[in-house]
């Protein structure tokens, strides 16, 4: 199907609002906004302090995000990528400057509604400077297919007493192949703080890598991690922190509840210390979904399916 | 509506359940009497198919269907429910949630009726978890403004006036007897007599077998009589 570009955009506040964004604050003056679909920027807006810088590329575009020094951006950024038809390529390269004493939040949502072959690539590169604070909450709507592959690939580098806080969010339809791939880089003072929750069904695959070096002096760091797994559905989650430097401070929790006996959930935290002065934690639980919980609510009618999807939904909230 | 025949369930070379029979009719009120351990949950659990309980024997027929093989899903559907004697908690889920899933869509007017039922202040009780900070008792009356919420045809209440407070059973009482009304079965379990006086039929339950049926006043007195003075808890007392 050939869309044009003004049906694309109806398309994609359509899959957006579905996706539970608020379409009107894509269409909102004085708000800083990027949509994406497929390889064309079918909008895009900055704010005083905030350059949104864009070039298309093969297959998807190179964006860059430049928050200047000291700039409080008062309303959230908002991004939205996606694919509407059922096949297509979607490879953006993003690099992400917020200068230091800034403070920025971004909304992102990732829509893949119809996909039956969609693969979509994120690499990005995200600097944060001295004192500033940048929040990115990502959440991810696909369809039931899972025709389709994510492959978001990080590298994030804290300044000195830099705030960094990354939530992603993937719990609507399938998953289809996650490879997800962070790799966080802190220096004296900061705090970095990862969350993701998924819920994989059918043969979803799941595989998430995430490293926080905390190179710096008093670096903190936390990542949580919340996977609810079905069907035949599989993960592999690898929380790994380095406590490089005194009293840096790390914790990595992750928990993976899985409703069946053909769902798979692996866990492996790896903590390392190379100064004797820091300290790195861990709990990694396993478990199944309580069959009471499923069984009350399907005594109210609900099936199997249905029951555990409540249940995640509480879990993940 | 609900009959059960010569059923038999056991574990470890006893028998729980050992070849009960009984029929409870459409819109009655039917109570089981039964001390500790007498096998009053597994009871429950055979009806509704939950906690992965089989007959091991014998028959349950609902509406004349047998519900051998059906899931807890399809149960639930022909229109049977339970109350669980504990109730499990939900985290993340909130409790006006809980009640438009069991009511099927149900709009906020309705949902809020149901705990009024019960006893708990909409204002306060709607927007709460059905998680660890509810009282066990709060969360009793969670599962019976559930049951109320879901109108099934036929509702297994597993003691649902354990937990909660004197002042407050009439009120629980009332929507059991509001459910009849409204053309439910319910099959009421208890240990406390006082309970069963609301019953049309109460049976008394021991060692997986029916002992006696029959009134309230009946039963209670048998009850008294024999079971809360027998000395071997789980044993049938010699007749
Ligand atoms: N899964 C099980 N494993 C071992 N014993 C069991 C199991 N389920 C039930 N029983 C035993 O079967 C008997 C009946 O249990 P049941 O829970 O049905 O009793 P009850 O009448 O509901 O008692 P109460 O009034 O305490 O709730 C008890 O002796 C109990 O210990
Ligand atoms: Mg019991």
């Amino acid at each position: 199907m050939i869309y044009s570009v003004e049906k694309e955009y109806q398309g994609m506040l359509d899959a957006y609002e579905k996706a539970g964004g608020d379409s009107n604050s894509l269409k909102t003056e004085g708000m800083a906004k990027l949509i994406v679909h497929e390889n064309k920027v079918l909008s895009a807006d900055e704010v005083p302090g905030v350059r949104l810088k864009f070039k298309p590329k093969e297959n998807g575009i190179i964006a860059e995000l430049r928050v200047e020094e000291g700039v409080k951006v008062k309303n959230p950024i908002h991004l939205c990528f996606g694919i509407l038809p059922s096949e297509g390529l979607q490879d953006i390269t993003f690099r992400v400057d917020v200068l230091s004493g800034a403070e920025v939040k971004v909304v992102a949502h990732c829509i893949f509604p119809n996909a039956v072959h969609v693969i979509h690539k994120m690499d990005a590169v995200i600097n944060i400077g001295e004192n500033a604070i940048f929040s990115y909450n990502e959440t991810h709507y696909h369809g039931d297919s899972g025709g389709i592959e994510v492959i978001p690939k990080a590298k994030v580098i804290l300044a000195e007493k830099a705030f960094y806080k990354n939530t992603f969010s993937l719990v609507q339809g399938c998953v289809g192949k996650l490879d997800f791939d962070y790799d966080i880089y802190s220096g004296a003072n900061s705090v970095a703080e990862m969350v993701a929750k998924i819920y994989g069904k059918q043969d979803d695959y799941i595989k998430i890598n995430e490293k926080v070096n905390l190179n710096g002096e008093n670096a903190r760091s936390l990542i949580k991690t919340r996977i609810v797994l079905r069907d035949r559905a599989r993960a592999e989650v690898i929380g790994e922190t380095q406590g490089n430097a005194p009293y840096a401070r790390g914790h990595v929790d992750c928990t993976e509840l899985v409703n069946g006996t053909e769902a798979v959930a692996k866990a492996i935290p790896v903590v390392s210390v190379t100064n004797d002065k820091a300290k790195i934690t861990h709990e990694a639980a396993i478990g199944s979904i309580d069959r009471r919980q499923v069984e009350t609510l399907m005594a109210r009618g609900l099936d199997e399916n249905e029951a555990v999807d409540v249940i995640v939904k509480g879990l993940l909230r | 509506m609900l009959s059960i025949e010569n059923l038999q369930w056991g574990l470890n070379g006893k028998l729980v359940i050992d070849g009960l029979n009984m029929h409870v009719g459409r819109g009655e009120i039917y109570g089981i009497l039964g001390e500790n351990g007498t096998g009053k949950t597994s009871l429950t659990h055979l009806i509704m198919g939950t906690n992965n309980y089989k007959p091991t024997g014998g028959d349950i027929l609902f509406e004349g269907q047998n519900l051998a093989g059906l899931s807890i899903s399809q149960r639930a559907r022909m229109g049977i429910s339970l109350a669980w004697q504990e109730p499990v908690r939900i985290e993340g889920l909130m409790v006006e949630d809980y009640l438009r899933i069991s009511g099927k869509n149900f709009g906020i007017e309705q949902v809020k009726h149901c705990l009024e039922m019960v006893g708990l202040s909409p204002s306060i009780y709607l927007s709460r978890d059905i998680d660890s900070t509810l009282s066990g008792g709060e969360r009793k009356r969670i599962e019976m403004a559930s049951l109320v919420a879901m109108h099934p045809k036929l509702a297994i209440l597993d003691e649902p006036d354990s937990g909660v407070d004197i002042p407050s059973l009439p009120l629980i009482l009332n929507s059991i007897m509001e459910m009849s009304r409204q053309g439910s079965s319910v099959l009421l379990i208890t240990h406390n007599e006082k309970v069963v006086e609301i019953a049309h039929r109460v049976s008394v339950l021991c060692g997986g077998k029916i002992f006696m049926t029959g009134t309230p006043a009946e039963t209670s007195h048998w009850f008294k009589d024999n079971c809360q003075t027998c000395p071997h808890i789980n044993e049938p007392v010699e007749l």
